[in-house]
């Protein structure tokens, strides 16, 4: 194990990648002499040089799609898409190709390519700039969207991508990127689909994914030293394919669940959640499922307006109680 | 530097430099070699005369040109400062772009309409909008404040490439109304970088434009990079070239002559206005900063080339031109120098002094009409506040 950063894990990983397949390279806009907006490429053009590690003109629909037509011929592109927020612009080679042209080619031709984009406020980036749209992916069949809360599964996650014989998107976050711990020295994929309990409880579960997850760790600590409650933490890691098992199985086991996301709350992956929920633990639940979600707002500038907005640990706690308030009223 | 300007500026005309190797593995080459574009003012300060294009200043406008130019120049300097400083978030420098803006800016007449990028401040300058304005952007308490329809100058837009299509569908409203075909008719501009020329928005801009003849000139401020990316990353085709493929005039000038600038932005805005359809500018002009405060240009390119630009400033040359022709004596730049003094001064204390907008602003202009869900959520948030009542919040 070394302690990494998940900027330096997904680097790692690329690294790696780029080492051990030939047919692995990277393209997008400023990612080789500028080493990305976030420095995941960080010397990467010098050790692969400019055929592995390509600047693109500046137009995501473009280099997306010629991703999707590099990767129908057997290679493994890994596009990086500055942010999330500019994955809106590549929507159609996305959603139209990418996700589409194995099943409407009749299975004879595939699309192993990945996209690594961020997303996440908190950054003081504006409203067209901190959105987590990730569900726009998530919902589309065809696609993979793995969404990594910690360094080990950024690299972990990011190696099974690359690997994956179906185009998939690597949720980065913008918090998360400096966040530190430890990752395995070798170099196994984790399991594209599967959920990880990060902390095991029997009072309550909190689902989460991405900046989420790790929020929802601090927030499991907090209420174990604040109020004696023991929670549980299923970190989704995979949106599609969702791990609908172990969020189930973790709830027949607490009986109640909170849902933390980043994005808007209104048709938004808890509302996925909560659903699963619904379907296989009805009988178990003790409590309405409840969600902590962004305001439905457009993220504000002002930093105290974009934190206001954004979900806290506060906001989970306060629904984390509220939950088990519930519960106790029942029981 | 091209002394003699191009005897033919117009789409399709001017020579294709051809792309001297086809590999886009290799390293790009350094400063692309000096181009070919219509020039009213040397960078030595030099008169020069063009078939096409002329201007007819009276010795007051010419002043007045400079003192724009300085104002704006100093406004981004101070802006840059306040960055540094902490007082803003972020800023998006016009350091060595300030003639292209002067000249396109100056160039509108009060109807027309501008669609900006984030970095047009010299032609926010121009249209009278207060130079504090931007800042709230840049500092983090708004997404902008002015009101475009006052002084016909939209709101800074931060996604690359997105408001050309708007402006293209204002150019159309403004053909549907019927408000082209005269002397007072009207216009758009609207301006966008190199790296923007490889937006699929920019390319559907032109084709609109084209196709529907659109009273709109499209104002590229081709300063060599996108972030770190050099032109040669874009195009290897001159960008004003494309025109001809949209079938509509393209026209290069030297984008840091302020003469120029205005002699070709207004001729192609009184053409569209006149119902004579889109022209493409391309301002061959330089980044003298970096792309924001968040980066650091020496790390993607040479001193060198930054020196070459320097010779080219686009106010040096000005004032050599009003010193030559007695236009201007050491008052009037005393003057100048005072006045930039002033607004900065006032920019700065605009600046520190902003203060935080109010909580209650998050749930606001959501929909026009207000809705359940935002108002439930203000009731909620009002609410939790006022819990902390006492608490000090």
């Amino acid at each position: 194990m070394t302690v990494r950063s998940y900027r330096e894990a997904l680097h790692d990983a690329l690294r790696t990648e780029l080492r051990r397949d030939e047919s692995v390279f990277l393209l997008g806009e400023e990612i080789g002499r500028f080493e990305g907006s976030y420095k995941i490429t960080a010397g990467l053009l010098d050790e692969f040089g400019p055929k592995r590690v390509r600047d693109t003109p500046i137009a995501e629909e473009g280099f997306t799609g010629a991703a999707v037509g590099a990767a129908m011929l057997g290679l493994r592109p890994v596009v990086e898409i500055m942010t999330i927020n500019f994955s809106l612009l590549a929507l159609d080679q996305i959603v139209n190709h990418a996700a589409k042209v194995y099943g409407m080619f009749g299975g004879q031709a595939r699309v192993p390519m990945v996209i690594r984009t961020p997303g996440g406020g908190g950054q003081q980036l504006g409203a067209t700039h901190s959105q987590n749209v990730e569900l726009y992916y998530a919902f589309v069949p065809g696609m993979k969207v793995v969404a990594p809360s910690d360094p080990a599964d950024a690299k972990a996650l990011l190696l099974a991508a690359i690997r994956d014989d179906d185009p998939v998107l690597v949720l980065e976050n913008l918090a998360l990127y400096n966040t530190r711990g430890e990752v395995p020295d070798h170099d196994e994929p984790a399991p594209i689909g599967t959920a990880r309990i990060t902390r095991t409880g029997t009072d309550i579960t909190l689902v989460a994914y991405s900046r989420m997850a790790a929020v929802a760790l601090q927030v499991a600590e907090r209420l174990a030293e604040t109020d004696g409650i023991d929670a549980e933490v299923v970190d989704l890691r995979s949106l599609r394919p969702l791990d609908r098992d172990t969020v189930v199985a973790s709830v027949r086991k607490t009986n109640c669940a909170v849902v933390l996301e980043d994005d808007w709350l209104t048709y938004g992956i808890g509302a996925e959640v909560a659903a699963t929920i619904s379907d296989g633990a009805f009988d178990w639940l003790d409590a309405p499922v409840r969600r902590v979600a962004m305001a439905e707002v457009p993220l504000p500038y002002a930093k105290p307006l974009e934190t206001a907005a954004l979900p806290s640990a506060d906001d989970a706690i306060a629904a984390v109680r509220q939950t088990l308030d519930a519960v106790a009223r029942r029981r | 530097m091209g002394d003699k300007p191009s005897t033919r500026p117009r789409s399709g005309t001017g020579r294709t430099r051809r792309a001297s190797k086809r590999d886009d593995e290799v390293a790009l080459q350094g400063p692309t070699p000096d181009p070919e574009f219509v020039q009213l003012l040397s960078p030595d300060g030099e008169r020069v005369d063009h078939p096409d294009y002329s201007v007819d200043f009276t010795d007051e406008e010419y002043r007045g040109l400079y003192r724009d130019l300085v104002i704006v120049r100093r406004l981004d300097l101070e802006s840059t400062a306040l960055q540094r400083q902490g007082h803003l978030a972020i800023w998006a420098s016009l350091e060595g772009q300030e003639a292209a803006q002067i000249g396109s800016g100056r160039a509108l007449r009060k109807q027309d309409m501008a669609f900006p990028t984030y970095r047009e401040h010299g032609v926010l300058w121009c249209r009278g909008v207060d130079p504090t304005a931007p800042h709230g952007l840049f500092r983090g308490a708004d997404h902008g404040d002015w009101d475009p329809s006052e002084h016909n100058f939209n709101l800074y837009t931060l996604v690359i490439g997105a408001q050309t299509l708007h402006a293209v569908g204002y150019a159309m409203g403004i053909g549907y109304d019927g408000k082209v075909g005269t002397d007072d008719g009207e216009a758009v501009i609207a301006y966008f970088g190199d790296g923007a020329s490889s937006q699929g928005d920019v390319h559907e801009a032109c084709v609109f434009a084209g196709v529907y003849h659109a009273p709109v000139v499209l104002f590229c401020q081709n300063n060599q990079y996108a972030i770190s990316e050099p032109v040669e990353r874009q195009t290897r085709t001159p960008i004003y070239q494309r025109a001809a493929g949209y079938g509509f005039p393209g026209v290069r000038v030297d984008g840091n002559d302020v003469l120029a600038c205005y002699a070709v932005t207004r001729h192609a805005l009184d053409a569209a206005r006149h119902g004579q359809g889109p022209t493409l500018v391309e301002a061959y002009t330089y980044r003298m900063g970096p792309h924001t405060t968040t980066d650091d240009p020496t790390r993607y390119r040479n001193g060198s080339e930054v020196e070459t630009w320097k010779q080219r400033d686009p106010i040096a040359r000005v004032r050599t031109f009003l010193e030559k022709q007695k236009i201007a004596d050491d008052a009037f730049f005393a003057a100048v120098d005072a006045d930039a003094d002033r607004i900065t001064g006032r920019l700065r204390e605009y600046v520190i002094d902003m203060p935080d907008p109010t909580p209650e602003m998050l749930f606001e202009h959501v929909y026009a009409e207000g809705s359940p869900l935002q108002d439930a959520e203000r009731a909620w948030f009002r609410d939790y506040q006022a819990s902390f009542a006492g608490e000090g919040h």
